[in-house]
């Protein structure tokens, strides 16, 4: 039965036919919204998760040992100014209308904001507690995972947060590739001139967004410690530096 | 007991730290290093747990050369106590406490009770368990800063200028349950500091540095102030060094004149409650008493004595015993008899 | 590549032109409507300042294709207009800069201000000569980057018939040839690079006094 029925009949109807048809709604089949909606789910967490494999270790030890912190604030500014659109389109042009392309232009999307991130917080632990531990016996890595990591916690966290996002949005574009997930429902709308289906779409992946944001924020209330939450308008931040976290929480999408 | 055999640390740029230092802490007793900036205190410390490790020479243990052991265990019976605590920000009080013992594998239970009496016994309120440090005022932080170092009840602790980023009367008492403290443990303490004055009033002994890393004198408080060896000694233990020596002599022998003597009679009189405590000099009859800059007892020292007596209208100190009643006078000329005879029994 | 750019040089330069305005015009407006907003969050009682900053945060989470596609609805403008471009652009700034604004006013708050307050300084006098120059190094730090993310967020209006250098990433796709892409890739880069250097030697005019002073 179409929900349809349920809402007034204003030319606005016409808007919303896609999303409230149910024949859409059903898994299996060409204009399927929950296949399409699980696989961008999919492939975003999937390409967020090789990213941050990749970006965490590095940014561990960049902000551990200090050394090479030119890679990683290089590559959060090269991220941030890298067209996003462009290398996805770059890349299956270079090797096929593929997935695998897609997804590796996810991951490579992904990585600057983790590994920006996670050096900044490792950086921004207080340095009396690193040399507390340090001076308590406490073995290399014993610091690394008891003591700077939970401190930097809230920094790493919202490094992978903005990748999510990154990944996310980037993902929608990709459908123009001939990817799949809920961008799909944009681009075909936009061919058919079927602006029905366009809207649905653009109302679902904003949805998705702002869902995995809210997850992902509750997330990170559930996973760090009380004690370092950081409280943004009690706090003086300096007047000379933007705070890293809003800088890292920036991403192109 | 804790040796330093001709250690030096010369740092890459080519900076001499330390030079050549050759020093002993003696077991169970507070050792202070004091000096100007730069004069090597700090990185003498930090060489004791090798989180500085030393260019040449050799630091002891008890007869142990600290460089032959593994550099964690070796930290792990070592207190350590830094100027801004240091304390994890993401973890408990409780579990900021007991993070040697569970370091060293201690059961979570058994090491937070025994964290629960350290806070006790730093004289903090076992309602702040719970609590993480961002909740502290910075002199509680610094109280479970010293909980913590002494969580595995090491026999030596290192104390790096613990009671510096606190203000001065927050300060005062930390230094006051400091020495309670070492008087109920009696560790080995190497404690840094750049104030000449903390290192008086605590050190057993006093090492003060000079800058490129030399020991200027070595010596006990008194010591130091009765005989500096050099001008910077003397510069550096600054004026009134004499008056500041007085609160080493003991007030107990001092001979004090009755109290009835200046209860009655003309001038400034001592105005006593029904029970013979003082409450302040009625001076020239008026009937409100000016309040005591305070009293001393026995076990007080000739410094606050001669403050007191100087401070009051009539010129006298009034001690008090224990439950504090007067029970003697001191005017200042009796003070300067004392201060004679004490010369005259050194001389002999 | 070389002939490639020589051959279709009209072309890019258009579409650079077209990035440029479609990236930087939003910037500008955003900024201009975060002002008054920021410093609402943070001036009239704090309670404003999480709601705000919630509906800013809501807000950019949106991917840039779907805001620009859900605008039409709302203003009743053809789907494939650059104005839909525009405005998603200018929201997405606003947001941003609205949290700059809010935390550089926060960051100023301090002995400078009440000296202000004290001397008989009127609000908005006080806004603009004390306090905004006190935040500049902040505010620019965030124009910088919703500079920067803006100039790539415009290649994707490139599926809404407004795309600047986005126009190369597309034509590229369909055609099969990655000359044009990398060109755009690095004109986009590129641009966002001197846009950047702009803005800091921008910051630098404004504020002479944090010239100096750094050689104490």
């Amino acid at each position: 039965m179409s929900l349809a029925l349920l809402v007034p009949p204003t030319p606005m109807i016409n808007y919303f036919g896609y999303l409230f048809d149910g024949a859409n709604w059903t898994f299996g089949g060409d204009s399927s919204i929950p296949d399409r909606l699980l696989q961008h789910i999919f492939y975003t967490l999937a390409a967020l998760l090789i990213g941050a494999l990749i970006a965490l270790p590095i940014g561990l030890l960049i902000g551990h040992t200090g050394k090479g912190a030119f890679i990683a604030i290089g590559l959060g500014n090269l991220g941030r100014s890298l067209p996003t659109f462009g290398l996805v389109l770059l890349l299956v042009t270079m090797f096929g209308v593929y997935i695998w392309p897609v997804l590796l232009a996810l991951v490579v999307l992904a990585i600057p904001p983790v590994l920006a991130q996670t050096y900044a917080g490792i950086r921004s632990v207080d340095p009396a507690a690193v040399d507390a531990a340090v001076g308590m016996g406490m073995r290399p890595l014993q610091v690394l995972f008891q003591a700077e990591v939970p401190m930097a916690l809230p920094l790493i966290i919202s490094g992978l947060r903005s990748a999510l996002l990154q990944v996310t949005a980037t993902a929608t574009i990709a459908a123009y590739a001939s990817f799949g997930g809920l961008g799909r429902l944009l681009i075909d709308g936009l061919n058919r001139n079927q602006y029905d289906q366009v809207l649905a779409g653009a109302i679902l992946v904003a949805l998705l967004a702002i869902v995995l944001d809210y997850l992902s924020a509750a997330i990170e209330r559930a996973v760090v410690s009380p004690g370092v939450r950081q409280r943004s308008t009690r706090r003086r931040t300096r007047a000379s530096t933007q705070t890293p976290a809003q800088e890292g929480a920036v991403s192109s999408r | 007991m804790i040796t330093f055999d001709q250690v030096t640390k010369a740092f890459p740029g080519g900076t001499v730290a330390v030079d050549d230092l050759t020093l002993e802490l003696p077991t169970g007793q507070i050792t202070v290093f004091v000096g100007p900036s730069g004069c090597g205190k700090t990185t003498s410390l930090r060489m004791i747990n090798r989180t500085i490790e030393p260019t040449s020479g050799t630091i002891a243990i008890d007869g142990e050369d600290v460089s032959t052991q593994d550099a964690a265990l070796l930290r792990r019976k070592i207190g350590y106590v830094i100027q801004h605590a240091g304390l994890f920000p993401h973890r408990t009080i409780i579990d900021n406490i007991a993070t040697v013992p569970l370091l060293n594998g201690v059961n979570k239970k058994q090491a937070r009770e025994e964290a629960m009496q350290l806070l006790a016994r730093v004289g903090l309120d076992e309602s702040l368990a719970r609590r993480y440090p961002s909740q502290l005022s910075g002199g509680q932080q610094q109280r479970v800063g010293v909980a913590r170092a002494l969580a595995a009840d090491p026999p030596v602790m290192l104390m790096d200028e613990p009671f510096s980023a606190v203000d001065p009367i927050v300060r005062d008492g930390l230094q006051k349950e400091f020495l309670r403290l070492q008087a109920e443990l009696g560790k080995t303490i190497a404690f840094v500091t750049h104030d000449i004055d903390e290192a008086i009033k605590l050190g057993d002994t006093v090492a003060i540095f000079r800058v490129g890393g030399h020991l200027a004198q070595v010596g006990t408080p008194q010591q130091l102030l009765d005989d500096p060896a050099d001008e910077f000694v003397a510069d550096f233990i600054g004026r009134d060094r004499g008056f500041r020596g007085l609160s080493f002599v003991g007030a107990d022998k001092l001979e004090v004149e009755p109290v009835a003597s200046y209860v009655d009679g003309g001038g400034a009189r001592l105005v006593l409650d029904d029970d013979g405590r003082p409450l302040g000099w009625s001076v020239d009859g008026s009937p409100s008493p000016q309040p005591l800059a305070g009293t001393f007892t026995t076990q007080d020292n000739l410094r606050l004595v001669t403050d007191l007596a100087i401070s009051s209208p009539a010129g006298v100190a009034v001690r008090v015993d224990v439950s504090g009643v007067a029970d003697g006078v001191v005017p200042h000329e009796a003070i300067a008899r004392h201060l004679t005879e004490l010369r005259r029994e050194s001389k002999r | 590549m070389i002939t490639y750019v020589r051959n279709n040089y009209p072309d890019i330069v258009s579409d650079l032109v077209q990035h440029l305005w479609l990236a930087l015009i939003p910037v500008a407006l955003g900024a201009l409507l975060a002002l008054p907003i920021g410093y609402l969050a943070v001036r009239k009682g704090r309670r404003l300042y999480q709601p705000i900053i919630n509906v800013g945060a809501i807000l950019y989470s949106i991917p840039s294709l779907a805001l620009f596609l859900m605008i039409p609805v709302i203003i009743g403008v053809g789907y494939l207009s650059p104005l839909n471009v525009l405005i998603g652009l200018t929201l997405y700034s606003m947001a941003l800069l609205t949290r700059t604004v809010a935390d550089a006013l926060v960051s100023v708050e301090g002995e400078a201000t009440q000296a202000a307050a004290a001397m008989g300084y009127r609000p908005i006098a006080q806004l603009v000569g004390v306090e905004l120059p006190m935040a500049a190094p902040v505010l620019f730090a965030g124009l910088r980057v919703a500079t920067v993310a803006n100039i790539s967020l415009v290649s994707v209006g490139a599926l809404v018939g407004a795309g600047g250098l986005g126009n190369l990433f597309t034509g590229g796709f369909q055609l099969g040839f990655i000359e044009p892409i990398i060109v755009g890739i690095v004109l986009s880069m590129l641009l966002a690079a001197l846009c950047d250097v702009a803005l800091v030697l921008l910051q630098r005019q404004l504020t002479p006094w944090t010239r100096t002073g750094a050689r104490a």
